[in-house]
């Protein structure tokens, strides 16, 4: 069985400050890419990655006894490459290749050309069946290991992921747990404006799930979060996170509507630099 | 291989779906078979898995789209999953699922519809896949397979989950003359030929194989000698028969049910107009859904019948 990363608080402090800086500069050198909503997923997969929760190995990545992240919200690729980068899938500097031709860092990830992608992802409502796929395998050969799924918010306007809702409740999937990045922003503007989700945590409990809602920026909550999930039994977990979109450069902060699949222009990466801590 | 067969003394044989469901549960000794069904077990006839290995079988309810997502998650833990529900809702409600979930990772799920066709009858137009083999073929990496009677949807069934790769079986409702004994070679990829001539060639799968003998025994009492070919994979389709049969027949005639757009007829003209073009006609639906009948009076109505394909044959020859 591979063993979960646990690093201390300081550390992984420092590790969201390099994803961060890690999303701003591979997109700004692909001059494409999401960086926002790659910012708003850190503290969320710094924690699964580096928090005591994925059992992986990167040295064995089809290991079959590993615990699975599927980032079924694909346009965050850049997070999900920084992250696997600092995990030591692969070298850190391949970061700045994203999107360009030849590179397996693809605009959305693809699983058959990157070590440590679960699913090909970027036609949004898709990873969560594929993650039932994954627990109930695991369930037929009695193996112990768990699924992590992330959804955007705006992902849960499509009908499939209520299809799989549904099933991984009515079957009790409790290998199985839910992470919603709920940044409140869709790509033409709030989500309460478009199609309002609320009330979210009652719409799972509905569906036979176990839910908590926390602040996805909170280090704590966020891992205290992951362990109450290990701590369910009979019914799949659903963690709705309340994040920001762009969390930590201010220029995305501050007008969430307006960059959406944007990447900063290159004059402004080194003051988003400085604002993370983290320089090049 | 030639069979010298003629439709007046074939029987009439097993339903292709009854056949692959019968194949499918024998294949489940496999222990990484596992089957995801979407609430018509008992029409696609994984019923007789689903009694024979309870524990592998998975009704998902009326959810096309996530059938197909827990389908390909099953297939990258290394199991070998059988995706079932009818043609139509397969693969034209989960067509991006199977796209993006599927065909673009290369992953190893047998899709499998059934009812596909106009010969289903009643139930009408909602039911019946007419363009799922354009759906089908538009995948990189899939292969697609029409067996046109019992024997051949049970070697068909046999052989996708023996071999890697995506794959999608068609199989209809109806019950249809059997063409071949169990045990008799059929290869993917490549065509059998039922009937051998030089006149003209006649190239059909599924229930059009059976019309195209028929079709063939017409065509020999009027002194026209025609090659039948069964095209049962229809990607990656036979180019070498296609090639041989445009080279040493006077034309094609493709048979097969589906509409005239990107099914067998369209796949056998882009190779007959690349490397040898010939004379060809067409049997199929046309380009409308159908309504409702017997099924025997909706081939007459949209033209899949034995005459059909005669006098498509009489047209491709004459000059």
């Amino acid at each position: 069985m591979p063993q979960a990363r646990s690093e201390d608080r300081g550390r992984l402090e420092e590790i969201t400050r390099r994803i961060r800086r890690d999303i701003v500069v591979a997109t700004t050198a692909a001059a494409s890419g999401h960086p926002s909503t790659s910012l708003s997923m850190v503290e969320l997969v710094t924690a699964i990655y580096f928090g005591g929760v994925l059992r992986y190995d990167p040295a064995n990545p089809n290991d079959p006894d590993r615990d699975r992240f599927i980032l079924s919200k694909g346009h965050g690729a850049p997070g999900l490459y920084a992250v696997l980068a600092e995990a030591d899938y692969f070298p850190v500097e391949d970061l700045t290749t994203l999107r360009k031709l030849g590179s397996p860092l693809e605009g959305h990830p693809n699983m058959c050309r990157l070590p440590g992608v679960e699913a090909s992802t970027g036609s949004l409502g898709q990873g969560l069946s594929i993650g039932i796929g994954h627990a109930l395998s695991a369930r037929l050969d009695t193996r112990d290991y768990r699924v992590y799924v992330m959804t955007g918010d705006g992902e849960t306007e499509e009908g499939q992921i209520w299809e799989a809702i549904m099933y991984a409740g009515n079957h009790k999937l409790d290998n199985l747990t839910l992470i919603l990045d709920h940044n409140g922003w869709q790509q033409t503007g709030a989500v309460a404006d478009i199609q309002p989700l609320e009330p979210l945590t009652a719409k799972f409990e509905a569906f036979g799930w176990a839910t908590l809602a926390i602040d996805g920026h909170s280090l704590d909550e966020v891992i205290g979060a992951f362990e109450w999930a290990t701590t369910v039994a009979d019914k799949p977990q659903a963690i709705v996170a309340r994040t920001v979109k762009g969390k930590g450069v201010a220029l995305l902060e501050e007008a969430p509507g307006k960059w959406h699949g944007k990447p900063l222009p290159a004059d402004e990466e080194a003051r988003a630099l400085e604002e993370i801590g983290a320089p090049r | 291989m030639s069979f010298g067969l003629s439709r007046i003394e074939l029987e009439t044989g097993q339903p292709t779906r009854e056949a692959f469901g019968e194949a499918l549960a024998a294949a489940g000794s496999n222990q990484d078979v596992v089957v995801v069904d979407g609430d018509v077990n008992n029409s696609t006839y994984t019923n007789k898995f689903a009694g024979e290995h309870p524990e592998r079988f998975f009704n998902v309810g009326i959810a096309e789209s996530n059938l197909v997502g827990i389908a390909a998650g099953l297939a990258a833990c290394g199991k070998i999953p059988v995706a079932a529900t009818f043609s139509t809702f397969l693969m034209a409600n989960a067509f991006d699922q199977i796209r993006m979930s599927v065909a673009f990772p290369n992953q190893n799920v047998k899709l499998v519809g059934s009812h596909a066709g106009i010969s289903i009858g009643e139930d009408g137009p909602s039911q019946m896949a007419i363009e799922d083999i354009a759906l089908a073929c538009a995948l990189p990496g899939f292969t697609v397979i029409v067996p046109a009677d019992g024997a051949s949807a049970r070697a068909a069934t046999e052989a996708m989950i023996e071999r890697e790769g995506p794959t999608y079986l068609r199989c209809g409702r109806p019950a249809t003359p059997s063409l071949y004994r169990d045990g008799s070679a059929f290869h993917v990829g490549k065509a059998n030929t039922l009937r051998e001539g030089d006149d003209v060639a006649i190239i059909a799968n599924g229930i059009m194989v059976a019309m195209a003998l028929d079709a063939a025994e017409g065509l020999a009492q009027e002194g026209v000698r025609a090659r039948v070919l069964d095209m049962h994979t229809v990607k990656p389709v036979d180019t070498e028969a296609i090639e041989r049969a445009a080279n040493e027949t006077g034309g094609i005639v493709v048979a097969e049910e589906h509409l005239a757009f990107g099914g067998l007829g369209s796949i056998v003209s882009m190779v007959v107009s690349e490397r040898s073009p010939s004379r060809m006609a067409f049997v199929d639906i046309g380009d409308t859904y159908a309504t409702s009948g017997r099924p025997d009076e909706l081939l007459a109505q949209y033209g899949l019948t034995p005459d059909a394909i005669l006098d498509a044959a009489r047209r491709v020859l004459k000059d």
